[in-house]
C-alpha cells in the first residue's frame, strides 16, 4: 500500500530525491496507464490542454519518441526542438533557451543534456516542471523507473533480488539511477567491469563492485547489459574492445552463470557482439523489448503524477 | 610621498587606544596604544598621547597588522566586469587586508614589466590597499618561453606564478627556478598536473561519483608537488605551493621542510571550512580550483595549519560574474570571492575550534606573508608601515554577497552565520575603513 497519490515534487531530476512511497506509486500508475497501450483509442484526456517540450540537446530515439507517445497517449500537445537547428547553435546559453520556452508557456520540459546537473539548474529557473531525461553521466531517472518496472513485471517482486549491471559504469547514468531505484526498493546491486570503468568508489554508494564476471553474475536475478560508450572514452580506458570482449562480453555460456531464467536487460543502443553476443539479446530470456514497451507507461505514469501533483500545489494555494 | 606599491602616505597622527594589541613579530600581546605618525608605526604601549591626533578608541577590540593576503584576483586589466583595482581593494580593506598580492593571471596576462608598470599605475589612482603585483613565471602563462623574470622583479614583481596553470614544463619549471632564486623572490605553484586532471569539474571522489561530474584526483596536485620540492631541493629556489587541497601534498611538504627544503605553503578559508559536500546538487558557487576536497583532506589541511606546515592563510579571492557561473556545472567558471570572509572562516576553523590562538591565526595572516614575500609591513614594530588592522573577533553577521564590496557575488557561504568582523581599517597611516564601512 502506498500512502502518497502524487509526486511531491515540481521537477523529476532523478531517482535521489523520490521516496519509495513515491517510486511505488509511479509503478503501480503505470500498470495502470499501460491498459491505454491496450485500447482500440489509445488515448485518455488527462493532460488535455497541455503543453510538453522535449529538449534534446544528445541525439535520442528511443527516449524522445517514448516520451512523445506517452504523451500524445494522455492528450497533451507536444513540441519537439531540434537543438541543431535552434539558437543554440548561435551561442544563446541554456537558461536563456529555457526562458524563451517558458515564455511560451510549457508545462513540462523533458531534457536530456550532455552535462551532469543541467536539468537542474533549468528547473531552479523555471516553473514548467522539468524531466530528466538523461542528464551527463548523472541520472536518467525514467530508465531506471521502467527498469524496475520490468522487473516486478516479470519477477513478480524487486525486494531481495540480485540485480548486475556489466559494462561501463563509470560512465553511465543508467547505472547511477537503477543503483539507487533497485536500492530503495530492497533489492541488492552489483556493479561489473574492468577498473578503469568502474571506480571502487562505488562501494561507498551502495553497490557491490566486482571486476571478475563470474563471481558478478553468479546467483544474480538480472543480468543488466551497459552498452559501451566509446564516445566517452578518452586515451585508452581500455586496451582494446576485443579485450572487453574476452572478459565481459554477456554470451549464452556465460549467461549460465546467473540463476537460471535471470533476465537479460539492456538500455539501448546495443553493440551487438561487443557487450552482449546477439543470441542472448534475442534470446529466451531477453527482456529488452518488453522494457520498450514498458518505458511509454511509466512515462505517462510520470507525467500524470506530476501533474496531479501540481493540481494539488495549486489548490492548496501555492504556486502551481 | 608615493610609494612602490602606489600607496601615499598620511601625515599628522593617530592614536589607536585601548585595544588588545596583537603583533607577533614582536611578541606582543597585550592592551594598550598604538601611535601612528607620518605613515609609520611611531610607538606601541601604554598611555600614548594623541598630540592632537585623531584617535580611535578599540576598548574590546583586537589591533594587529594590517593583513597581508598574498593571494588575490583583481581582474584588471580586461575584465573588469567581474573586479576592478578599485573594487578589489575596497573589498581588501573590508576584510581587514591592507596588501594584497595580486595574481598575473589578467588579459592579457602581467608577463611584461609594462604590464606590472601599469597595474601598479590604476592602483595609485583607484586602490584603497597596497597592491604588490605577482609576474607571470612563462610568457602569456602558456609554460613555454620564460618571462623576463628580472625585467618584472625590477618593474617591481613580488612573486612569480603561472596561477591558474601549473608550469608543466619541468624544465621551464627548473630554468625558472633556477632565475627566481638569483632574484630572491618566492615560485609560486598552482600545483595541478594538467593531463592528470583531464576534464574534471570537481574533487574525485564519492560526491563527483555520485553526481556524475568528472572528477579532479588529489593525485594531480601531488604529482607536481613532489617535482616542484624535487626542483625546490636542487635549485634552492623559494618555493611556495599555492592553496594546498590534498593530505599526500602536505604530507611531502611536511617531510621537505624538515630536510630543509625552502618550502612554503598557503591554505584557502574554503578548503579549511567546505568539503565537496558543498557542491550539493550542482551548486556552481562551490566550484574552485584546486576543488574542495573530502573531509578526510580537511581534516589533514586544518592538521597542517595548526603544527606549522602551512605558513600563511590566502584567500585566492576569484571573482566571476553570473555570465560564468549560471551555466552547467561543468561549463562554470572556477573561483570564489573570498576577501571579505577570509577572518570569519579563519577564525571559525582555526580559533574558536581550538585549533590555535588568536596570536597565531594573526600570525598567519599578516607577519608570516609579509616576511615570505618580502613585504613591508605585518608588524606593529615602530617604523613600520602604519598598516593596521582593527577588528571585533566576535562580532556576528549574517554573509550576504549583495552587500559585498566586490563586484563578485560568487560565494558558497552566502546566509551563513559568522562572526568577526574588521571594524577600523588603517593604510598608510590613512583610514580607509571606519566602524565595518569604507570611508
Amino acid at each position: 500500500m502506498t500512502t502518497v497519490d502524487s509526486l511531491s515534487a515540481k521537477d523529476l531530476l532523478g531517482i535521489e530525491p523520490l521516496s519509495r512511497d513515491e517510486i511505488q506509486l509511479i509503478l503501480d500508475t503505470a500498470r495502470t496507464l499501460s491498459d491505454v497501450a491496450k485500447h482500440p483509442i489509445k488515448k485518455v484526456p488527462a493532460l488535455r490542454g497541455r503543453t510538453m517540450v522535449n529538449l534534446f540537446y544528445e541525439a535520442s530515439t528511443r527516449t524522445r519518441t517514448s516520451f512523445e507517445l506517452a504523451a500524445v497517449r494522455l492528450s497533451a500537445d507536444v513540441v519537439n526542438i531540434n537543438v541543431q537547428a535552434s539558437s543554440v547553435v548561435k551561442g544563446e546559453t541554456l537558461l536563456d533557451t529555457a526562458r524563451t520556452l517558458e515564455a511560451m508557456t510549457v508545462d513540462f520540459i523533458v531534457m536530456r543534456h550532455g552535462s551532469s546537473g543541467a536539468p537542474h539548474m533549468l528547473a531552479r529557473n523555471l516553473k514548467a516542471s522539468v524531466i530528466n531525461a538523461g542528464d551527463g553521466q548523472h541520472e536518467h531517472p525514467t530508465q531506471a523507473l521502467l527498469d524496475l518496472y520490468t522487473v516486478r513485471e516479470k519477477l513478480g517482486s524487486i525486494e531481495g533480488k540480485t540485480i548486475t549491471l556489466i559494462g561501463d559504469i563509470q560512465h553511465s547514468r543508467v547505472a547511477r539511477s537503477d543503483l539507487i531505484a533497485f536500492t530503495k526498493m530492497g533489492a541488492k546491486v552489483r556493479f561489473c567491469g574492468p577498473p578503469t570503468l568502474l571506480s571502487a568508489d562505488f562501494g561507498a554508494l551502495g553497490a557491490e563492485v566486482h571486476h571478475d564476471l563470474k563471481s558478478a553474475l553468479t546467483g544474480a536475478d538480472v543480468v543488466y547489459v551497459l552498452r559501451l560508450q566509446f564516445e566517452r572514452h578518452r586515451m585508452g580506458l581500455m586496451p582494446s574492445v576485443k579485450a572487453y570482449t574476452q572478459q565481459y562480453a554477456i554470451t549464452s555460456e556465460r549467461v549460465k552463470w546467473a540463476k537460471p531464467g535471470a533476465l537479460v536487460m539492456h538500455p539501448g543502443p546495443m553493440n551487438r557482439g561487443v557487450e552482449i553476443a546477439p543470441e542472448v539479446a534475442d534470446g529466451p530470456t531477453s527482456v529488452i523489448v518488453d522494457q520498450v514497451a514498458n518505458g511509454i507507461a511509466v512515462r505517462m505514469a510520470v507525467l500524470y503524477l506530476l501533474e496531479a501533483g501540481r493540481t494539488k500545489r495549486a489548490a492548496a494555494g501555492g504556486v502551481s | 610621498m608615493t610609494s612602490r606599491d602606489g600607496r601615499t602616505t598620511a601625515p599628522g597622527s593617530l592614536l589607536i587606544r585601548g585595544g588588545r594589541v596583537i603583533d607577533p613579530a614582536t611578541g606582543t600581546d597585550g592592551v594598550m596604544d598604538v601611535l601612528l605618525s607620518d605613515g609609520k608605526v611611531a610607538k606601541t604601549g601604554p598611555g600614548l598621547d594623541a598630540g592632537g591626533g585623531t584617535i580611535i578608541e578599540a576598548k574590546g577590540l583586537v589591533v594587529a597588522p594590517g593583513f597581508v593576503d598574498v593571494h588575490v584576483h583583481l581582474r584588471e586589466p580586461g575584465e573588469e566586469g567581474k573586479e576592478t583595482i578599485a573594487t578589489g581593494t575596497r573589498a581588501a580593506a573590508m576584510g581587514g587586508v591592507t596588501t594584497v598580492v595580486a595574481m598575473p593571471n589578467t588579459v592579457p596576462p602581467i608577463d611584461t614589466p609594462a604590464m606590472i608598470a601599469y597595474v601598479l599605475s590604476r592602483a595609485a589612482q583607484d586602490g584603497v590597499v597596497r597592491v604588490r603585483p605577482a609576474g607571470c613565471i612563462s610568457h602569456e602563462r602558456k609554460g613555454e618561453v620564460m618571462a623576463d623574470l628580472a625585467g618584472l622583479k625590477e618593474a617591481g614583481a613580488v612573486a612569480f606564478s603561472d596561477d591558474g596553470n601549473s608550469v608543466m614544463n619541468a624544465l621551464l619549471a627548473r630554468r625558472a627556478m633556477i632565475n627566481t632564486r638569483i632574484l630572491n623572490v618566492p615560485y609560486v605553484e598552482h600545483a595541478e598536473d594538467a593531463s592528470l586532471v583531464d576534464a574534471g569539474v570537481m574533487h574525485e571522489g564519492r560526491v563527483s561519483l555520485r553526481l556524475g561530474l568528472a572528477g579532479r584526483s588529489p593525485l594531480a596536485e601531488d604529482l607536481i608537488v613532489a617535482r616542484d620540492l624535487l626542483l625546490a631541493e636542487a635549485t634552492g629556489a623559494h618555493l611556495h605551493v599555492a592553496h594546498v587541497s590534498s593530505r599526500r601534498s602536505l604530507e611531502m611538504i611536511r617531510e621537505a621542510k624538515a630536510r630543509g627544503v625552502p618550502v612554503t605553503c598557503e591554505a584557502t578559508p574554503h578548503h579549511l571550512v567546505l568539503t565537496d559536500e558543498a557542491v550539493g546538487e550542482f551548486d556552481t558557487s562551490a566550484k574552485v580550483l584546486p576543488p574542495l576536497r573530502s573531509e578526510e583532506h580537511r581534516l589533514a589541511l586544518i592538521a597542517a595549519v595548526k603544527d606549522g606546515t602551512v605558513d600563511v592563510i590566502a584567500s585566492d579571492h576569484a571573482p566571476h560574474g553570473p555570465l560564468e557561473k549560471e551555466v552547467e556545472f561543468a561549463q562554470a567558471a572556477s573561483g570564489m570571492v573570498g576577501l571579505e570572509t577570509m577572518l570569519p572562516l579563519a577564525l571559525e576553523v582555526l580559533v574558536r575550534s581550538g585549533a590555535m590562538d588568536l596570536p597565531g591565526l594573526v600570525r598567519l595572516l599578516s607577519s608570516a606573508p609579509a616576511r615570505l614575500f618580502h613585504l613591508a609591513g605585518g608588524t606593529l614594530a615602530a617604523g613600520s608601515p602604519a598598516d593596521v588592522t582593527v577588528f571585533d573577533p566576535e562580532l556576528a553577521w549574517t554573509v550576504d554577497p549583495r552587500a559585498f564590496s566586490s563586484k563578485g557575488r560568487n560565494t558558497p557561504f552566502a546566509g551563513r552565520k559568522v562572526r568577526g568582523r574588521a571594524v577600523d581599517v588603517i593604510v598608510g597611516g590613512r583610514i580607509v575603513v571606519r566602524d565595518g564601512g569604507l570611508v
